[in-house]
């Protein structure tokens, strides 16, 4: 029988150490609602994810309740919406129209954000999905909790550079839009290389084409729970920071791998999969860049950070492979700067820049996120800015992505408040020097030589 | 057998164990085990209960431990045994 010691841990890592659940998402396939009228497309959207998602929230609810461990978010999954839509939508509206749809269904079943207005175009665009990219800054603007991602590449198909450049317009179009609240659209767009097809986060959660009508895929979270136990190690060799750090991912997983078992069998839904990424919030102690600096690198951002992240992010998924039959998703270490209070103090003292984070995404689970820059970046430079990472992606066979805030208004020096989970991002300095020629090219950039491996 | 571990910290003061338990027998749940300790002048209680036979939701008793830990004065929490077998056994 579990002893008095073991449950006190337990509920010492929830109650002090926000150990909770980041995510349940629902992953649902809208290939069944395509038509050739965006009106039915609509409203058989709206009637499927009633159906599959209306038990979601209060199912989430009492998991949380009975377990006593916090489930932040409730969420859903659903196609990327370029192949619902493809056969319907005429015109950038018509995606606006569906994605408004998306985003008063997500609502009225009680979900935090819905993901997959999104396309997938790492090695060329078709109409439709030509049409719902320009259709995003529009439709993030006039929704609340729709979040978009497009896949720019991947290590198969190498970079669509076209897409990279549309991208980078159309991220400041979306700035703009939104630029009398703080520019929030940008939060909501993210774009990947290598995008999985069973991420339970956001921004970049879609259902991929290769999963089954309805799916349960649960993210777990931690920084707080690996930090409190790394600083019970201070001055102890690696072997013993590896093995603090394996230790603590099993028990967050189990965590995430229990709730999931139940979420899916109350639902009557599969289990997909377990993401075991350390998903930090802007709390105070929940914070990956703490737990950098809890490793001996005195700010997040100092020369030993990137050997520090990669450190983590690897004994992360040794310890919680082992904890899940099921592991997938981005799996590793998130770095959200405006996300992080660790990450936040750090640029704002100047420790981290851009450049720094971008080498560390080559070792952790996705790339440049909740990054605000001034919003007289210009277009070309934020393309090249997400090529840049994609090609990081493309070329070490990961993921990687780019969720990039130009603040209209705003430059180095200031500040925005994005509120909740999203927290606070300072201005981050980018390079002054451009890239328009590179980015105006056109064409795209072909597959690395590791692809081929047939 | 549904086992729920009903954790209890805060301040010792007399009646702790008196007024948990007989909120338990008021409602039909069975107490299979109890284990507690002082850690630096805090009170830390676990009790291992059997919940298949209460006359409550598990809500209703999430909301009536709350409601009691107000009257002591300390900090209740129940949850289901699976989340702790989970963690802490392979």
């Amino acid at each position: 029988m579990i002893n008095i010691s073991e449950v006190f841990e337990t509920t010492n890592m929830i109650e002090h150490e926000n150990l909770d659940v980041r995510t349940v998402t629902m992953g649902i396939s809208l290939f069944d609602c395509i038509s050739t009228d965006v009106d039915e497309t609509c409203r058989r959207i709206a009637d499927k994810i009633r159906r599959c998602a209306s038990g979601l929230a209060p199912t989430a609810e009492h998991i949380a309740s009975e377990f006593g461990i916090p489930i932040i978010n409730k969420r859903i999954s659903v196609t990327p919406i370029s192949l619902v839509g493809a056969s319907c939508c005429k015109s950038a509206s018509d995606y606006v129209k569906i994605c408004k749809t998306l985003d008063s269904v997500a609502a009225e079943v009680g979900v935090n954000f819905l993901g997959g207005f999104s396309a997938i175009v790492s090695k060329g665009m078709t109409e439709s999905d030509r049409l719902l990219i320009e259709s995003i800054p529009e439709a993030l603007a006039s929704t609340d909790i729709v979040c978009a991602s497009v896949n720019v590449g991947s290590t198969k198909n190498g970079i669509n550079m076209d897409a990279v450049k549309l991208m980078g317009e159309t991220v400041k179009k979306a700035a703009e839009l939104t630029a009398d609240r703080q520019c929030i659209a940008c939060a909501k767009l993210v774009v990947l290389c290598n995008a999985p097809d069973d991420n339970p986060f956001m921004a970049g959660a879609f259902l991929g084409v290769t999963q089954p009508d309805a799916v349960i895929n649960v993210g777990v979270s931690g920084p707080g729970v690996v930090l409190s136990s790394l600083r019970k190690c201070r001055g102890e060799s690696f072997q013993v920071l590896c093995d603090t750090i394996k230790k603590t991912a099993f028990k967050i997983t189990r965590v995430g791998q229990m709730v999931a078992q139940e979420a899916a069998s109350r639902l009557g839904v599969p289990f997909g999969i377990i993401d075991l990424s350390l998903a930090p919030t802007p709390a105070i102690g929940d914070s990956v860049a703490d737990i950098i600096e809890a490793m001996g690198i005195e700010k997040c951002g100092a020369p030993g950070t990137t050997a520090a992240l990669a450190l983590l992010n690897d004994q992360v998924k040794k310890g919680g492979v082992m904890a899940s039959s099921y592991v997938g998703g981005l799996s590793g270490a998130f770095i959200p700067v405006s996300e992080d209070a660790g990450m936040i103090s750090a640029a704002q003292c100047g420790a981290l820049s851009i450049e720094k984070l971008e080498a560390m995404t080559c070792v952790c689970s996705v790339g440049l996120d909740m990054i605000a820059i001034s919003g007289s970046t210009t277009a070309a430079t934020i393309s090249g800015i997400i090529a840049d990472e994609a090609a990081i992606g493309m070329v070490n066979q990961k993921t990687t992505a780019v969720r990039i805030i130009p603040v209209v208004g705003k430059d180095v020096g200031d500040s925005i408040e994005l509120g909740g989970l999203l927290g606070t991002a300072p201005i981050m300095n980018v390079n002054p020097y451009g890239c328009e020629e590179f980015i105006s090219r056109g064409g795209s950039i072909p597959a690395p030589i590791h692809s081929f491996k047939n | 057998m549904e086992k729920t571990i009903i954790t209890v910290v805060g301040k010792d003061v007399t009646g702790i164990i008196a007024k948990s338990s007989t909120y338990l027998y008021e409602h039909n749940i069975n107490i299979l085990d109890i284990a507690q300790t002082i850690v630096q002048g805090i009170f830390n209680m676990m009790m291992v209960v059997d919940t298949s036979a209460m006359d409550l939701s598990f809500d209703e008793l999430v909301l009536g431990l709350d409601e009691l830990a107000r009257k002591i004065g300390v900090d209740v929490r129940c949850q289901r045994e699976e989340i702790f077998n989970m963690m802490h056994r392979i």
